[in-house]
């Protein structure tokens, strides 16, 4: 059985990849949960995030040099994250101004949205392989990838641990950020009814725009953190955006805790699956999870909850 | 969403300051907005960078002579806006005395009719004029791209939704009409000629597009966008890697389309004209039957659930059905294009039916106006001569930053298209207005 072989280790792996989904599924939910849209320039966000958290290490550890250790590699990971975090918070602020806001200004229909975003994510990618080369680069080693711990066989590597710290860390910041914070009540207050919360004196435009800019910096950082396992290419957003959203729909979209549910459920169960199925195939199953969950469950499993209650 | 963007902001204490005057100023937003497009667009048409020189294409853009070029050509944009808002050379006046009498001109029927006669004759006889490449680019990059497009504005267009793997169905098509003619791995039952293969091509197709459609759009439409795009990228993955269906990643061989009906036989080649002329019966049937579809039933059915959904199916009709029709209309469409492309080219493999061809095809109908036939005619034909034009220019793989950048560009200034149709215009003007909607997306913030 393919399932009995390595379980641990796949489950390891699953999770890991799992946090990093919960991380960009959080962006699309956050912004579903103000706009009801699906923000399809989510993915270059992620993508951007990489390619900074790419270019500043690079800058401290150029090619060809020793593998840094200790607190140069923590401060390295730090920084290339903090990086990424910070560009893709300023990308999806730009997105929001130049692609969402002048229609919203109008108006406009949803179908225009969808249209609007999907040509900023074309134009940003695109853009990206113009500017930085179209062939992957890998992020350079920043720590030497040693096994921590072993758990029912498996080993946990150290590039595992980097992601479950950082994920957990930023996961937990956001659940307070969106709990107890005045922004927070901004977005839910958004996301429950747009205009009560307009007459109550939320300031929409500016709510909107940070909740572009919360989803970018946990996207941004996904990117970094996704780049120094698979290196860093212009189209790397296209497919773990989709898993992402996957994930969000999956959890109920528009609902911050099932995102990260979702998350973390997709990353294992696609995981699981690579163990019995041939590799290529592996997109497939992200794909196919997303249109059982449409048929059996649409509104996921916690279903769709941002500011109604949560 | 809300009326409070542009409402004067409540305690704000005494008379704005002069920059805060200069900031609010229109024009000066303009000339802002207009400058850094100038600066973008440098970006997208100077040099390439590369990843161990990231600030190279960055630099050669900001080259001295270079950027002034370019900030000239924002502050050119900006005076041109100005003009125009301002109506100063009389432009848009004089356009709409035109607009207006075009449509008295067309309104008549005997105008109507001796125009199509005209562009009838235009296209049977022009291409006899051509010389052979540019036969080649009419069928290969216009004619089969007017049909696509013609294909995904009913389901944009005409029903209000967005399809963002539309050229699963062309591969759809194709690989059906390569199973038939016995160019795959798997033989079929019973080895066809490729010309009858066009309504196998098509039904496969509509089958697809019927499975996909029917449980996605249960839901909010917007979720078909998603669930297209990944459906697209899916059936790129299977095509490169069912070796044993689909022959994989070194494409299909086919045979030429032959029709042998009793004593008549007659083989497609080489030469592009026959193909040309039977693309352009193909894309005449299409246009015959499409303005019948949008003025039928199921049309008037497709603008009350773009107008209203909830309204729409208060009075009776079925929302779902009318929008997997839609679905699959759009799908068949784009495998009857499939099975021409795969009898025309002769060789076909997985990365022609990769997403870039969707997004084009999608930009192609915006380009044109969605919903308006002429438009997405004549806009598809338009764009796709125009790449083949710049194709010196632009290298080919910059293609789609311009795309991305024009379907941005049209949502935001003329999400109606440069040919609109009268109705879907005046749908998107009331819908900005507050009145109804435009598309099948489900109202905001409703419920699944």
């Amino acid at each position: 059985m393919c399932l009995t072989h390595n379980f641990w280790s796949f489950l390891v792996g699953g999770l890991a990849n799992g946090l990093l989904y919960a991380l960009i599924a959080l962006g699309y939910t956050l912004v579903y949960g103000v706009l009801q849209l699906i923000n399809f320039a989510h993915s270059e966000v992620f993508m951007s995030g990489g390619f900074a958290g790419l270019f500043l290490t690079r800058v401290f550890v150029p090619t060809g040099s020793a593998t840094p250790s200790g607190a140069a590699s923590f401060g390295l990971i730090l920084l290339g994250t903090i990086g990424g975090a910070v560009v893709g918070g300023i990308v999806a602020l730009v997105l929001e101004r130049v692609a969402y806001r002048p229609l919203r200004r109008r108006h406009a229909p949803k179908l225009a949205y969808l249209i609007s975003a999907i040509g900023a994510s074309y134009f940003l990618f695109n853009m990206a392989g113009k500017e930085f080369g179209r062939d992957s680069a890998p992020i350079p080693t920043l720590f030497t990838n040693g096994t921590v711990f072993t758990i029912f066989g498996a080993e946990v590597q150290t590039y595992y641990v980097i992601i479950a710290v950082a994920a957990v860390i930023m996961l937990v910041l956001l659940d307070r950020l969106v709990g107890a914070t005045r922004l927070g009540q901004g977005i839910r207050a958004v996301a429950q009814d747009a205009d009560t919360a307009s007459l109550m004196g939320v300031n929409i435009d500016r709510v909107i725009s940070q909740t572009f800019v919360v989803g970018g910096l946990l996207g941004g950082a996904a990117g970094f953190l996704f780049g120094i396992g698979s290196g860093v290419v212009y189209t790397m957003g296209f497919t773990p955006g989709l898993k992402a959203f996957t994930a969000a729909v999956l959890g109920g979209i528009g609902n911050i805790r099932g995102a990260m549910l979702g998350g973390l459920l997709l990353g294992v169960v696609e995981s699981l699956s690579v163990a019995c199925i041939n590799d290529a195939w592996t997109d497939v199953v992200a794909f196919a999870i997303l249109v059982l969950v449409l048929l059996v469950r649409p509104t996921g499993i916690l279903g769709e909850r941002l500011g109604r209650s949560a | 969403m809300t009326a409070t963007a542009t409402a004067p902001r409540v305690g704000q204490s005494g008379a704005p300051s002069r920059w805060q005057r200069l900031r609010e100023n229109p024009d000066a937003r303009r000339l802002v907005a207009c400058l850094l497009a100038g600066i973008v667009f440098a970006l997208m048409t100077g040099p390439d960078g590369s990843v161990s020189d990231p600030t190279k294409g960055f630099r050669g853009s900001w080259a001295m002579p270079r950027i002034l070029l370019f900030l000239g050509l924002g502050v050119a944009l900006w005076a041109a806006t100005t003009a125009w808002i301002n109506d100063w050379v009389g432009i848009r006046s004089r356009l709409r005395v035109a607009g207006a009498a075009r449509s008295r001109v067309t309104a008549r029927r005997s105008a109507r009719w001796t125009l199509y006669a005209v562009l009838l004759a235009a296209t049977i006889v022009v291409p006899l004029m051509l010389t052979e490449t540019d036969r080649g680019i009419l069928v290969n990059f216009i004619g089969i791209y007017v049909l696509l497009a013609l294909g995904l504005n009913v389901v944009v267009g005409f029903a209000g939704l967005l399809d963002l793997g539309y050229i699963a169905f062309y591969a759809i098509g194709a690989y059906t009409a390569a199973y038939f003619a016995g160019a795959l791995p798997v033989k079929p039952f019973v080895e066809l000629n490729l010309f009858w293969v066009f309504p196998l091509g098509v039904i496969a197709a509509m089958l697809s597009g019927v499975v996909l459609g029917t449980p996605t759009l249960r839901l909010r439409g917007d979720y078909l966008a998603i669930v297209t795009l990944g459906f697209g990228e899916i059936i790129e993955i299977a095509a490169n890697n069912m070796t044993s269906v689909t022959g994989g990643a070194q494409g299909v061989t086919m045979t030429n389309f032959t029709i042998s009906i009793g004593g008549l036989h007659y083989e497609w080649s080489l030469a592009q004209l026959p193909y040309y002329y039977l693309l352009l019966v193909i894309v005449i049937l299409v246009l015959i039957a499409m303005p019948l579809l949008e003025n039928s039933r199921v049309g008037r059915a497709w603008v009350a659930i773009r107008e209203d959904e909830v309204a729409a199916e208060a009075t009776g009709i079925n929302a779902l059905k009318y929008k997997v029709m839609a679905f699959a209309i759009g799908a068949s469409t784009s495998g009857l294009a499939g099975v021409f492309f795969a009898g025309k080219n002769n060789f076909f493999d997985p990365p022609t039916f990769s997403i870039n061809a969707s997004i084009l095809v999608l930009v192609l109908v915006i380009f044109g106006g969605m919903g308006s036939i002429p438009g997405v005619v004549i806009g598809a034909a338009i764009l796709q001569e125009l790449q083949q034009l710049l194709r010196d220019y632009i290298p080919q793989q910059d293609l789609y930053v311009y795309i991305g950048a024009l379907l941005v560009i049209m949502m935001i200034f003329r999400p109606q298209g440069i040919l609109p149709s009268r109705r879907r215009s005046r749908e998107l003007g009331l819908a900005e207005a507050g009145v109804g909607g435009a598309d099948a997306m489900g109202a905001p913030g409703e419920a699944p």
